[in-house]
C-alpha cells in the first residue's frame, strides 16, 4: 500500500500539485485519471522519487520514502517497476537484453537463471519469439508489452504505469489493461496507473483518483464513477457521446 | 547568470559522475562499447584527414620557402613542428568535437527525451555514472588517436614532399629530426589529454540536461559542437601560454 499525504509540487512559479492526499491499495489496479496537463505524470514522478517535492509525505507500506537512507532507497527502488508513457526501452539493446537489464544490475543470478526468467516473463506478456528484435523493430503494442515485462521481471512490489495505452488501438489497449490487472492480482502488486482513457476506467478501475487543477477532485471506483454528481467528473467521463448514452441507459435501468 | 549557472551545473555533473558506480561487469561492457564507438570508429576519418592535411602543410611550406639561402630540410622541420604542436592535437580535436561530440550529445539527448534516463533513475542507477563515465574512460585513449594523427601527418608530408619534388627524402628526414625538443611532445599530449576530457564531458552535459523533443536533440548537438570547439580553442590558448612561454 502507498499512502500520500498533502503532496505539493511546483516548478518555479507554477504550482502543479496543491496538496494531494490519497492511498493506493495492494493487489489492486489504482487509476489516476484527469485531463491532459492535470499533473498526473508529475504526481507519478513524485511518487517514484524522480521529482523532489516541497511538502508532503509518501509512504511505501509504512516506510516514508524521504526518511530512508541512500541504501534503503536503492533497495526500495529495486522493488519498483515502471512502464513509461513512451515505453522508454533502451534502444541499444535487444528486447531480451532490455528485459534482462534489471536482473543484471540488481541480482547475482547466473546467466541461465536470468535467461529462464526472461523467457518466463516474455511468455507472460505473450512475446515468445521477439527476444532478438531491437525495440525499433517492434510495434507500439509490442514495445509496451516489453516495457511491462521489464518492469515485472525482478518481482516488484509496486508497479507504476504512465498512460500504458496511449497511442494504441482500442483492442490492443484492452489487452494491455487486462495484462496489467492479471499481473497485479497474481503477484499482489500495488499498481498505480495514469490514464485519461475511459475504456481503462471501465476495465480496470478498481480504485480511481480524479485529479483536477492539482487537487484530488474525487475518489471512487469504476462502480461509483457512474453514480457521482461531481460535475467535473461527469464532464470528464461523458466528454464522449457514447458514454453519455451508456450512462442514460444505466440510470434508467437502475431506477 | 545562466552561463554561471551552467558552469556550476557542469562541474556538479562531473562530481556526480564519479559517485555510486555501476556494477563493474556491466561497466566493463559499456566502456568497451564506447571505445569501439568513439575511438576505433574515429580512426578512419582521423587517418584520412591527417595524411592529406600533412601533405598540404608540407606543400604550402615548401612553396613559401623560395629563398635559395634557406636549406631544404626546413620543409620537414616546419611540417613536424606544425603537425606535432597544433595540427594533430588542436585541429583534429575540433573535428572530433563535430564527430564524437555530436554523437555523444544526440545519443544521450535521445535517451533523455525518450525517458530512458528516467528509466535508469527509477531503477536506482546513477545515470550519469552509467552514461558519461564510460565515455570519459574511453576517451582516455584519445592521445593514442592523436599520436596516429601525428605519425600519419608527417608521413603524408613526406609523401607530398618527395612526390611533388619539393625536397629529397633525405632532406625531409633530416628536417623532421632537426632541433627536436622532447618537451614539445609532452606539451602536445598534455593538451590532448585536457581536450579529451572536454570532448567527453561537454557534449554529455548538453545531451543530459536537454529538454524537449527530437528537434531539440538536433539543436543541442549543434550547440554542443560550438561550445566544445570554443572551450578547446580557449584551453589551447591558456595551455600554450602556460606551458611554452617562459
Ligand atoms: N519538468 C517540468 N518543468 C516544468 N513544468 C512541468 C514539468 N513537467 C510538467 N510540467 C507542467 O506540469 C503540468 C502537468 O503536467 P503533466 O503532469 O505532464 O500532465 P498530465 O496529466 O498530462 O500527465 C503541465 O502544465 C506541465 O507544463
Ligand atoms: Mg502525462
Amino acid at each position: 500500500m502507498i499512502e500520500v499525504k498533502d503532496l505539493h509540487k511546483s516548478f518555479g512559479e507554477a504550482h502543479i500539485l496543491k496538496g494531494i492526499t490519497t492511498s493506493f491499495d495492494k493487489g489492486k489496479t489504482n487509476l489516476i485519471i484527469g485531463q491532459s496537463g492535470s499533473g498526473k505524470t508529475v504526481f507519478l514522478k513524485c511518487l517514484l522519487g524522480l521529482f523532489d517535492y516541497e511538502e508532503g509525505t509518501i509512504a511505501y507500506d509504512g516506510k516514508v520514502f524521504s526518511q530512508l537512507s541512500e541504501d534503503e532507497k536503492r533497495n526500495m527502488r529495486a522493488k519498483i517497476g515502471m512502464v513509461f508513457q513512451g515505453s522508454a526501452l533502451f534502444d541499444s539493446m535487444t528486447i531480451a537484453e532490455n528485459v534482462m537489464f534489471p536482473l543484471k544490475m540488481f541480482t547475482k543470478q547466473s546467466k541461465s537463471e536470468m535467461q529462464d526468467r526472461v523467457d518466463f516473463v516474455l511468455k507472460r506478456v505473450n512475446l515468445e519469439d521477439a527476444h532478438k528484435k531491437m525495440p525499433s523493430e517492434a510495434s507500439g503494442g509490442m514495445q509496451k508489452r516489453v516495457a511491462i515485462a521489464r518492469a515485472i521481471v525482478n518481482n516488484p512490489k509496486y508497479l507504476f504505469c504512465d498512460e500504458p495505452n496511449s497511442g494504441l488501438d482500442p483492442k490492443t489497449s484492452i489487452v494491455i489493461d487486462n495484462l496489467i490487472q492479471e499481473i497485479t492480482d497474481e503477484y499482489q502488486i500495488t499498481t498505480v496507473i495514469n490514464s485519461h482513457d475511459m475504456n481503462s476506467v471501465m476495465e480496470i478501475g478498481e480504485k480511481i483518483v480524479f485529479l483536477k487543477n492539482g487537487l484530488k477532485e474525487w475518489e471512487g471506483s469504476k462502480d461509483t464513477i457512474f453514480k457521482t454528481d461531481n460535475e467535473s467528473v461527469t464532464d470528464f467521463v461523458y466528454s464522449s457521446n457514447l458514454f453519455k448514452k451508456v450512462r442514460k441507459m444505466y440510470l434508467e435501468e437502475n431506477e | 547568470m545562466t552561463y554561471l549557472h551552467n558552469i556550476g551545473a557542469y562541474f556538479l555533473m562531473i562530481a556526480e559522475m564519479f559517485r555510486k558506480p555501476t556494477k563493474w561487469s556491466v561497466m566493463k561492457q559499456l566502456i568497451l562499447k564506447d571505445i569501439d564507438d568513439l575511438i576505433i570508429g574515429s580512426l578512419g576519418i582521423v587517418a584520412f584527414i591527417a595524411f592529406f592535411v600533412g601533405g598540404v602543410v608540407t606543400i604550402q611550406t615548401a612553396l613559401n620557402i623560395s629563398n635559395p639561402l634557406i636549406p631544404k630540410y626546413l620543409v620537414g622541420f616546419a611540417t613536424r613542428q606544425s603537425i606535432v604542436l597544433e595540427f594533430a592535437p588542436t585541429f583534429i580535436s575540433i573535428i572530433m568535437a563535430g564527430k564524437v561530440g555530436s554523437f555523444i550529445t544526440s545519443s544521450i539527448g535521445t535517451m533523455r527525451v525518450t525517458e530512458q534516463i528516467d528509466a535508469l533513475e527509477v531503477m536506482g542507477i546513477n545515470s550519469l555514472n552509467y552514461l558519461v563515465f564510460p565515455k570519459f574512460i574511453a576517451l582516455m585513449l584519445y592521445p593514442f588517436v592523436i599520436s596516429i594523427a601525428m605519425f600519419l601527418g608527417i608521413l603524408g608530408g613526406m609523401a607530398a614532399c618527395v612526390y611533388g619534388g619539393f625536397s629529397s627524402l633525405e632532406d625531409y628526414i633530416t628536417g623532421i629530426q632537426t632541433d627536436f625538443i622532447p618537451f614539445h611532445i609532452t606539451y602536445a599530449f598534455i593538451k590532448t589529454f585536457v581536450f579529451a576530457i572536454a570532448l567527453a564531458t561537454i557534449p554529455s552535459f548538453h545531451g543530459y540536461y536537454m529538454k524537449g523533443g527530437a528537434l531539440e536533440v538536433g539543436k543541442a548537438s549543434t550547440t554542443s559542437f560550438v561550445w566544445t570547439s570554443v572551450v578547446i580553442i580557449l584551453l589551447n590558448y591558456l595551455l600554450t601560454q602556460m606551458l611554452l612561454s617562459q
